[in-house]
């Protein structure tokens, strides 16, 4: 009976959403009045146990083999259903990590078990777990629980809980070790290199203000109207995924989960409807803007401003109103 | 190279949803239906692959009485056939009931490559080839941007988070979850659509399969999320409305 936070690392680094999931896996032991264990999982983690170990926690794991210094997911499924098997929790959280993404479904089938993924907030009601997940891009919530006995598997959304409201602890936790044995001939997967593709040279991170264009904008012929829109505001043009994957701008001005994290003075959405993988990449900005002709589109659930309306009429209205002054 | 692609149908995307009244689902009647966009990516990797390779693309998907035209338009687009575990119940299932119908299906027949879409438009768990891969016993990875095979290899680079990525190489037969972008999806032709009619399809119920759909996840509640912040909506006409929002971002969020 615990619940078990799994972090992740690489090579050493933690993942920063580490911190935020530890900081859930905190505040649900204490409501369901369970301990907390938090396994790292990788080879040689010793240095990172001990960093953990300061923070308000029953217990720290290793889960430490040399077949677990890359990742794959034949590996990570292996170790960590034997580290489940072993310590029998009542919740498994991770990070909704790529990473995690890509082996907790199979480990929690492995196990029998659904596995609650992306839930922005965790709920201890009437001795029920209760996780809230978003639909339909962002555009209905769920309260959803997991059926059945056994552990339950789910994964946090980033930015959803707090890394800087992870307590400290009274006093170090304890370090232990989950003994695993993992057949590294039994892996199929073979990670070869990893490497970064050549960007150039914008970095919306640093912007202070963005106008950030979507599917509203119809037509590749059509993106000067952004364009203008953001050289009247002397603001970076960004844009949500499908732009970028359609080619009708590069990669690297793409906002939300696989492109960059911002969080501008302002962030003027045109034409975006606000789906999950956007908003995680946006939410933090200091003011957002949202201009979209459907009025029920999510985007305007985080926005400061809204004008529900044409874009094509009121983007250039905003370029003639900056002309004014 | 036997290739099963996996697609769902799923709400179009702009549609006006309405919670149901049992409030753990929407109104799905009268809404239009159409392949999840991330699975056509899926598709057209899968029909790139058999144009070098050769061999066969099978689509297949688990799905409600509608799903047919899902299945026909992947079969206009170039797909070899169609396979459906039709039962109305899959359009609200979790992925561990509609996994386990695609894994029975496919288990019938050779397979050297699984593909999968990122993730539905609906339920959005991206969790389906995950899965798979364990039901099938299959090497996998997630979010791949380029397939290449070479013999009994195959290699992909599978991008990470902030801009990075990764080349893996694994053994066929294997399942790939395909990351949105990846490609430029072709669109059917005349000539495609007419084939498509004469197209093998195979349709499934769950009982011939000998599975069943069994919640694992269940919505006790379906809402409209409610807003974070107060939006401060700006009315009029747009010139009226652009010089609300620049006289706002001047003097109340001072960001200009």
């Amino acid at each position: 009976m615990s619940v078990l936070v799994i972090t992740e690392q690489q090579g050493g680094v933690w993942h920063n959403m580490s911190w935020e999931c530890l900081a859930a896996g905190q505040q649900t032991a204490e409501a369901m009045g369970l301990p907390l264990v938090a396994a790292v999982v990788g080879s040689d983690v010793g240095g990172l146990c001990t960093e953990i170990a300061a923070k308000a926690v029953s217990e720290v794991v290793a889960v430490d083999d040399a077949a677990l210094g890359e990742y794959t997911p034949d590996g990570f499924t292996a170790a960590l259903q034997q580290v489940v098997e072993q310590l029998s929790p009542t919740l498994v959280l991770f990070p909704h990590t790529y990473q995690v993404r890509d082996f907790g479904p199979k480990l929690a089938t492995r196990l029998g078990r659904p596995f609650l993924s992306d839930a922005i907030d965790i709920r201890f009601e009437d001795g029920e777990l209760v996780f809230v997940r978003q639909l339909f891009q962002g555009k209905m919530n769920a309260d959803v629980t997991a059926e059945g006995d056994g552990p339950v598997f789910a994964s946090v959304q980033s930015g959803c809980f707090r890394a800087d409201h992870v307590k400290a602890g009274d006093a170090a936790a304890s370090i232990g070790n989950v003994d695993v044995s993992i057949d590294a001939s039994a892996i199929r997967e073979k990670p070869l290199e990893r490497f970064k593709e050549s960007k150039g040279g914008v970095d919306l991170t640093q912007a202070e203000l963005i106008v950030s264009v979507g599917r509203g904008i119809k037509d590749p012929e059509n993106i000067p109207v952004a364009q203008s829109l953001a050289d009247a505001f002397g603001a970076e043009l960004a844009a949500s995924r499908p732009i970028c994957d359609n080619g009708w701008l590069p990669l690297e001005r793409q906002v939300g989960s696989s492109g960059s994290q911002v969080t501008p003075k302002m962030y003027l959405a045109l034409g975006i409807s606000g789906a999950i993988q956007h908003v995680v990449g946006m939410k933090g900005s200091e003011t957002i803007v949202a201009i979209n002709k459907d009025e029920g589109a999510p985007i305007f659930e985080i926005a400061d401003y809204g004008i529900v309306g044409d874009l094509f009429e009121v983007a250039p209205a905003l370029v003639d109103a900056l002309k004014e002054g | 190279m036997n290739i099963f692609v996996c697609l769902k149908q799923v709400p179009a995307r702009d549609s006006v949803l309405r919670v149901n009244s049992a409030a753990d689902w929407i109104d799905a009647e009268d809404l239009t239906l159409e392949m999840n966009e991330p699975d056509s990516f899926a598709l057209e990797e899968g029909l790139r692959l058999k144009e070098k390779h050769g061999g066969e693309v099978i689509a297949i998907s688990a799905g409600g009485s509608r799903a047919g035209s899902t299945i026909r338009e992947a079969l206009a687009k170039g797909a070899d056939r169609g396979v459906l575990i039709e039962d109305d119940g899959y359009a609200q299932a979790d992925t561990l009931s509609t996994a386990k119908a695609l894994a029975a299906a496919i288990k019938k027949e050779p397979h050297d490559l699984v593909l999968t879409g990122l993730q539905s438009d609906d339920s959005g768990f991206g969790q389906t080839g995950a899965i798979l891969a364990e039901l099938l016993d299959l090497p996998h990875s997630s979010l791949i941007m380029e397939v290449s095979a070479e013999g009994q290899t195959l290699k992909v680079k599978r991008e990470l988070e902030a801009g990075w990525f990764e080349n893996i190489e694994m053994p066929l037969p294997a399942l790939l979850t395909i990351q949105s972008g990846i490609n430029k999806v072709r669109y059917a032709t005349l000539m495609g659509i007419k084939r498509a009619k004469k197209k093998p399809f195979q349709r499934y119920t769950p009982e011939e399969l000998g599975v069943e759909i069994s919640v694992s996840q269940r919505i006790l509640r379906l809402y409209t999320p409610q807003k974070s912040k107060q939006t401060q909506f700006l009315e009029g006409s747009p010139r009226e409305q652009a010089a609300q929002l620049i006289d706002k971002l001047r003097f109340e969020a001072r960001v200009l």
